[in-house]
């Protein structure tokens, strides 16, 4: 790969992280990060069971949404 | 100052001195090193910073003193650009050293309360996104369009100076305090700071002021999917988008989300163009082709079901999807503005600007300018959102300035980005969209005629300019589509289609811009209404404590049909009004948010004075005192004005004569039953507003008297309690803005030597 082409393939990464991380994809990885950091002896949810239980939630702690 | 950020004259902190592990790097820039940098002032520096208030000075002068025949649109975007910058770097500055003194030495709750799922320390960039994404809506997309009837140069104004001094510092305040105490609402801390009564009313007047904010939002979308089949198909299509999409992230992609929003964004594309196909057809524009009342019923219908159903369902996914379109949008428009540069025809100051009894909205420019344009220069409701999830996501303290007060400056940009594309358009077109049907007589013919009679200079429009838009929009009509929403979708298109596609894509480009409006504001609509239950349920489980409890769906179902019940009443009294809705109601959604701004200005205030900031008060006290102002003006000339095209009990009582008289017609109502009517709605109106400066006056006194009583004790040596969480040590660094400091790198290369394993000790958590 042409050093110009790499630099836009790492660009265009960085920029699909920031993404993420504003659209909140990336909420489970800090989960499991937070999990692994605290040192809890349980296993962490599954990918699964972690956004159930975010939505499930927002179900009960309504955030809301500006004008 | 001698002593460190922390220690404020006059207030107490709770917990022990703050220890830094001694393993680790400084937790902060050191205080003298930070002011030795920031004071440092290089000639590349000076140079810069010389440039910027140059080319900002010019702008300002081209817009306001230089008086050719148009104005180029570029203008606009260097004055408020050069403006913020100024304001960013210069005045939030001032706030954050002389009176909030965030301290980086001190753990955020990100930090402190860290539960890997509401509490987690995020990327300053990222959240920057996340929060910017959360306050803007289509409040900056349709106020700016509304008041643009007094012509460019008063709104311009308010939105770049008022967000400088007004709508950023509440952001960033209401930030840090709330982020002081572990991310507690402003209803908490109201209570906290004013005591039973100022709480009480506060959090009433917020209750009603969201059920006031979520209906007239909803009148906008409904002025503008009325008599409009094209956008009824495009807009209905997200509902089962948004299904699918929560559908695929529930069983069959969970946490894909960036999958699933491209998806649902080509399906969205797919369902704009699909709309114009649907359009075209006979059975497709007699089945979409709705009357507004049917489309309010709809919209009230829909909001219930949707305030019931599981997030994970519509909400969530849709939210998605706004935030999508949201920041795509946004981006697109400033690139196509800068890229297009339009000249603007549309006068500094227009005839209206000096009259009260305009088309689109009436009342004078002050106040009324200041309330119809709220977002953008000042929006209560963030207030909400500052003290809601974004307070749980900081990481350092330092960065809120950036966050707060800079994430309200993209907003206000976006403001300026409305008004531009609304004013690039003919004024006699945006007179015509604009003015109730009363006015207009709803065809191409009556509206030129109507139009051409205002005597506005420059404009002389024909019917066939009428009818040929509304054909390059795809839409019978473009008559009396108030709300602004249409107006901007117009303008939209007219910039859009010189960038990207031509006048063929003009249509598309309509239909984009009412498409991604709608969907801000169904979103905004659902949450408010989810909200406004959980507010509701939480007061009645007071007295009836089975209420509290969330997952009891009687109580959840009756408190949602309570409040979807106020919110589709306001609604339908917006559409069926004789008067023209958006024109009377419009004013009451400006007065509500801003009430509610004056609302959490004052709690600040008494935050600010507890923690002994009196010399610097000002800060909090100008822009609360001028929102107080314009607010409980305009309710005041809402309630006693004689004049019945503004007061509300004035045109009560015109309306009242008129029937007991035996006028079978009055003014604008052709019928005895819209006579009626009008009586009806503003009785209302009237009550409504009096019900809502009430409760604002109440907060406002009692967070005088919490200042007061603070100012006391601090000059009688009596030691002010605050409600700030306990200081705990950080164990963390990141720099406070988008570009970090000399300084902060070399603190960052010192960090990112630390071993893992040092760095991610939670002393005493879990």
């Amino acid at each position: 790969m042409s050093p110009g082409l790499a630099g836009v393939a790492t660009g265009f990464r960085s920029f699909a992280r920031y993404f993420n991380g504003v659209l909140g994809a990336d909420a489970y990885a800090k989960y499991v990060e937070h999990h692994r950091a605290a040192g809890h002896a349980t296993p962490p949810l599954s990918e699964r069971e972690f956004w159930r239980d975010r939505t499930d939630r927002q179900d009960t702690n309504p955030q809301g949404r500006c004008c | 100052m001698a002593g460190t950020a922390d220690e404020l004259a006059g207030a107490t902190r709770k917990g022990g001195p703050l220890t830094a592990d001694p393993q680790l790097p400084p937790t902060g820039v050191d205080e003298a090193v930070r002011e030795a940098e920031d004071k440092r002032w290089t000639p590349t520096k000076i140079a810069l910073w010389a440039a910027i208030a140059l080319l900002g000075g010019v702008a300002w002068v081209m817009l306001a003193i230089v008086r050719g025949e148009t104005v180029n649109a570029i203008w606009f975007v260097f004055a408020s650009v050069c403006t913020y910058l100024i304001g960013y770097r210069f005045y939030s500055k001032v706030i954050e050293k002389l009176l909030l003194k965030p301290n980086d030495r001190r753990a955020t709750p990100a930090e402190y309360k860290a539960d890997g799922k509401d509490y987690v320390r995020t990327d300053r960039n990222v959240l920057f996104g996340h929060h910017f994404a959360a306050i803007a809506g289509a409040g900056p997309l349709v106020g700016p369009v509304i008041a643009a009837q007094m012509g460019y140069l008063p709104g311009t104004i308010w939105i770049i100076v008022g967000v400088v001094f007004a709508g950023a510092v509440q952001d960033y305040l209401v930030l840090f305090f709330s982020m002081r105490r572990g991310g507690r609402s402003l209803g908490q801390m109201a209570r906290e700071e004013l005591g039973v009564i100022g709480g009480t009313a506060a959090l009433v007047a917020t209750l009603l002021i969201m059920v006031i904010i979520v209906a007239i939002l909803a009148l906008v979308v409904v002025s503008a999917l009325g008599e409009s089949p094209w956008g009824v198909f495009s807009v209905g299509m997200t509902i089962p988008i948004a299904l699918f999409m929560g559908v695929y992230l529930r069983y069959l992609r969970p946490g894909k989300i960036l999958e699933v929003s491209l998806i649902g964004f080509v399906l969205l594309m797919a369902a704009i163009i699909g709309g114009g196909a649907v359009a075209g057809t006979e059975w497709g524009a007699a089945l979409f082709h709705l009357d507004k009342v049917t489309i309010a019923w709809g919209l009230i219908i829909y909001g219930f079901i949707a305030a019931v159903l599981p997030v994970w369902l519509l909400l969530a996914p849709r939210d998605y999807l706004s935030t999508f379109m949201k920041i795509g949008v946004i981006v697109m428009l400033a690139l196509a503005i800068v890229v297009v540069r339009p000249e603007i025809t549309v006068p500094a100051f227009s005839e209206f600007a000096s009259r009260d009894n305009g088309p689109v909205f009436s009342g004078a420019l002050f106040p009324f300018l200041f309330v119809t344009i709220a977002c953008g220069a000042l929006s209560g409701f963030h207030a909400l959102i500052s003290s809601g999830t974004t307070p749980k996501l900081i990481e350092k303290e330092r960065q809120t300035r950036f966050i707060g007060y800079g994430g309200m400056l993209m907003e206000s940009f976006v403001a300026i980005m409305a008004l531009v594309a609304a004013i690039s358009i003919d004024r006699g077109i945006y007179f015509a969209m604009n003015a109730p049907l009363a006015l207009t007589g709803g065809t191409v013919e009556s509206a030129a005629t109507w139009v051409n009679s205002l005597g506005l200079a420059g404009v002389n429009i024909t019917p066939d300019v009428l009818a040929q838009t509304a054909r390059d929009m795809g839409e019978e009509s473009i008559i009396s589509r108030s709300g602004g929403a249409p107006t901007l979708a117009v303008g939209l298109a007219h910039i859009m289609h010189q960038f990207i596609g031509g006048t063929a894509m003009m249509a598309f480009w309509y239909h984009f811009a009412i498409m991604f409006e709608a969907l801000f504001i169904l979103t905004a609509v659902d949450a408010g209404t989810r909200v406004a239950r959980f507010m509701l349920q939480d007061s009645i489980g007071n007295f009836v404590p089975k209420f509290k409890e969330a997952s009891w769906r009687p109580g959840a179902w009756l408190c949602t049909a309570v409040m979807v019940g106020a919110w589709g009443a306001v609604l339908l009294m917006g559409v069926t009004d004789p008067l023209g809705g958006i024109n009377t109601l419009f004013p009451l959604f400006g007065i509500a948010n801003q009430l509610l701004a004056a609302i959490a200005l004052s709690v600040c205030m008494a935050i600010a004075a507890k923690r002994g900031a009196f010399k610097y008060l000002w800060i909090v006290a100008l822009p609360m005192a001028f929102a107080a102002v314009v607010t409980i003006t305009a309710s005041f000339q809402k309630i006693f004005s004689p004049v019945p095209a503004v007061g509300y009990f004035a045109n009560n009582a015109a309306f009242s004569k008129a029937l007991a008289d035996g006028k079978t017609s009055f003014g604008t109502a052709k019928t005895v039953a819209a006579m009626e009517a009008v009586v009806r709605n503003t009785m209302i109106q009237g009550w409504l507003s009096i019900i809502f400066v009430v409760l604002s006056i109440i907060v406002i006194v009692t967070a005088i008297l919490a200042t007061i009583k603070a100012f006391r004790n601090s000059t009688a040596g009596t030691i002010n309690v605050d409600h700030e969480d306990e200081a705990r040590s950080s164990r963390v660094f990141a720099p406070a803005g988008l570009i970090p400091t000399a300084a902060e790198r070399e603190l960052m290369a010192e960090w990112d030597k630390v071993p893992g394993e040092l760095r991610f000790e939670k002393a005493g958590h879990h």
